[in-house]
């Protein structure tokens, strides 16, 4: 076990009547850093998080929380962590400072240290406007940056963030990315879910996949994308005719009809991007922009498990 | 701070948020209190005339058999109360465990007990409410009981241990519902009971096998031990004992049931 380890886990199992979830976990995720474990739906992410937080007991294995037995002393991990997951995890009958106020009596700040750091927190998450409304009133985002805000309060040294965008709008998506960058920055260590392979590509230290209750790999973003070979190259026309021509000629397929882009593999090399260019001029196409992509881990995610993340797991 | 402090100040925290939803939400509270007036309007003003004929000796000499009845049923329409807001309860606590917010608080560092003490205690206030609202009402349309102040406070203090108990037993029963539907109909036997025991009639005018049960359950003792005090005739130790028995009794397995509900319940 690994000295500073913000979480240790070892041969961590659960299984729900005859379905194995979890099978054989080995993690570790060194303090102040972000982890993200990524996995489609079903893949058993938000299982590990509640087996974490001490929501669900696991059926095998050792797991160390912030220095502390899951198992044998489940108040010490509750007292180091905060968690913040896909539902949110506010009293909806209760307006959002009454909210704040409830964790602040609960985490017995006392009266004043607890009225500042409300209204701290209420300012910073743009909440002083709706601290007085109802929050079955608010918005996805709102509830979102609300039930985080929550979170904070226990100033924990270990955060929970499971799936923290799902289901929020772009704009509201990027609020939170910004706003869990200001806590990295501070110092806190974050784990993470999610489905979003740019989500874990932007804030992660250190990604796992997991997929049917397995890690099947884990690394820097950049190491597992290095494990995917080439990437690939975006050709864009002025119109989908063109786009129809170049396709025929490089006898490739738009990637839906209608579209004015074409994509190739390649890894954008010199040498291939002028035969590429050679062949379409040959015919009298000229692309109007040209793109070179590296691999991302949507290539990552099929390439280990013979699946894109989107999809959902394939019924067994 | 001691954990037994941390847990009083938990269930203080935990009791003052279910106060907010009471009050902010108080339909349910109007729907639980309304129903125990419906319910003592009807009897005595529909079946009280035909009821009371028999009771002018016991509960009020030289009225008509209506305030007799009266006299005689509000006792037992007070159980309906506090029976009736334990119904609720269920309900309210099977809606809280569905919410995001008690998954929060499991995996928060808080004293384990104080999210169901915040119910309970929300519960017995909540009925007791409704015995002073129906006790007020009562003694409007001609409620003449004849005890002491001291033979007031008791007979409250009797009715507030039995809500407690019946708080515990119907958290418990929100706790195992598993959905809000199952939660608003397990309790129902609650409301019930008082029919089946002293509250409403006497004793001796059941039917053998029915007079057996209506003797040994648990509403009749407190019913008894509530009409004895407001009447300034003494109840019998035996019926005392049984009250604070039956209540104490409840309380202690009911709480045990609901921790071990509420410690072990999977989140989903």
């Amino acid at each position: 076990m690994q000295a500073g380890a913000a979480i240790a886990a070892s041969g961590l199992g659960k299984s729900f009547d005859e379905k194995v979830v979890l099978d054989g976990i080995d993690l570790t995720v060194p303090a102040g850093t972000v982890f993200a474990l990524l996995g489609p739906n079903g893949a058993g992410k938000t299982t590990m998080v509640n087996i974490f937080v001490t929501l669900l007991a696991p059926d095998a294995g050792q797991v160390q929380i912030a220095g502390h037995d899951l198992v044998s002393d489940p108040e010490g991990v509750r007292s180091a962590i905060g968690v913040t997951g896909q539902f949110s995890a506010v009293d909806t009958l209760l307006t959002g400072e009454e909210n704040l106020r409830l964790i602040a009596d609960l985490r017995h700040l006392g009266r004043v240290q607890g009225r500042r750091r409300v209204g701290g927190l209420l300012e910073r998450f743009e909440l002083t406007d709706a601290a007085d409304k109802p929050v079955s009133t608010y918005s996805g985002g709102m509830k979102r940056r609300l039930d985080l805000a929550m979170t904070l309060l226990g100033d924990p040294q270990l955060i929970f963030l499971d799936e923290p965008t799902t289901g929020l709008d772009p704009r509201s998506r990027r609020d939170m990315w910004d706003l869990i960058g200001e806590l990295v920055s501070a110092g806190v260590t974050i784990f993470l879910t999610t489905q979003y392979l740019e989500e874990a590509d932007r804030l992660a230290d250190r990604i796992a996949v997991l997929d049917h209750g397995r890690l099947v790999a884990e690394g820097t973003p950049d190491e597992l994308k290095r494990r995917v070979p080439g990437g690939h190259i975006g050709l864009h026309f002025v119109d989908p005719e063109t786009t129809q021509s170049a396709a025929h000629v490089l006898g490739v397929e738009p990637r839906n009809a209608g579209s004015a882009m074409l994509e190739l593999a390649g890894d954008g090399s010199p040498a291939s991007l002028r035969a590429l260019l050679d062949r379409l001029g040959d015919a009298g196409i000229d692309p109007d922009r040209l793109s070179i992509h590296d691999a991302d881990l949507d290539d990552v995610f099929l390439a280990l498990t013979g699946h894109h993340a989107a999809d959902p797991e394939p019924q067994t | 701070m001691t954990s037994l402090a941390y847990t009083l100040t938990d269930s203080r925290t935990m009791l003052r948020r279910q106060l907010k939803h009471l009050l902010r939400y108080p339909s349910m509270t109007v729907l639980l209190v309304g129903m125990p007036v419906v319910f003592l309007l009807l009897f005595v003003f529909v079946f009280g005339g035909q009821l009371g004929a028999g009771l002018h000796d016991a509960y009020g000499a030289g009225r008509s058999s209506r305030d007799a009845y009266l006299n005689y049923v509000v006792p037992g329409i007070l159980l309906m109360t506090v029976g009736v807001a334990a119904n609720g309860t269920a309900i309210l606590v099977a809606m809280d465990m569905t919410g995001g917010i008690v998954a929060r608080f499991r995996t928060m560092s808080i004293a384990r007990a104080s999210v169901l003490a915040g119910h309970v205690l929300g519960s017995v206030i909540q009925a007791l409410v409704g015995v002073v609202v129906v006790t007020v009402i009562a003694l409007a349309i001609g409620f003449r009981p004849t005890g002491s102040p001291l033979d007031w406070l008791a007979a409250f203090a009797t009715l507030a241990l039995f809500a407690n108990a019946l708080a515990w037993l119907s958290t418990a029963l929100g706790l195992a519902a598993g959905s809000v539907e199952t939660a608003s109909n397990t309790p129902m036997f609650l409301t019930l009971l008082p029919f089946l025991s002293s509250g409403f009639v006497t004793i001796a005018s059941l039917p053998v096998g029915l007079r057996q049960f209506a003797r040994y359950q648990p509403f009749t003792p407190v019913a008894d031990t509530v009409r004895g005090l407001l009447f300034g005739a003494t109840p019998s130790a035996s019926t005392v004992i049984g009250a604070i028995a039956w209540s104490l009794g409840i309380t202690l397995a009911c709480y045990l049931w609901a921790r071990r509900l509420y410690d072990r319940r999977p989140m989903t």
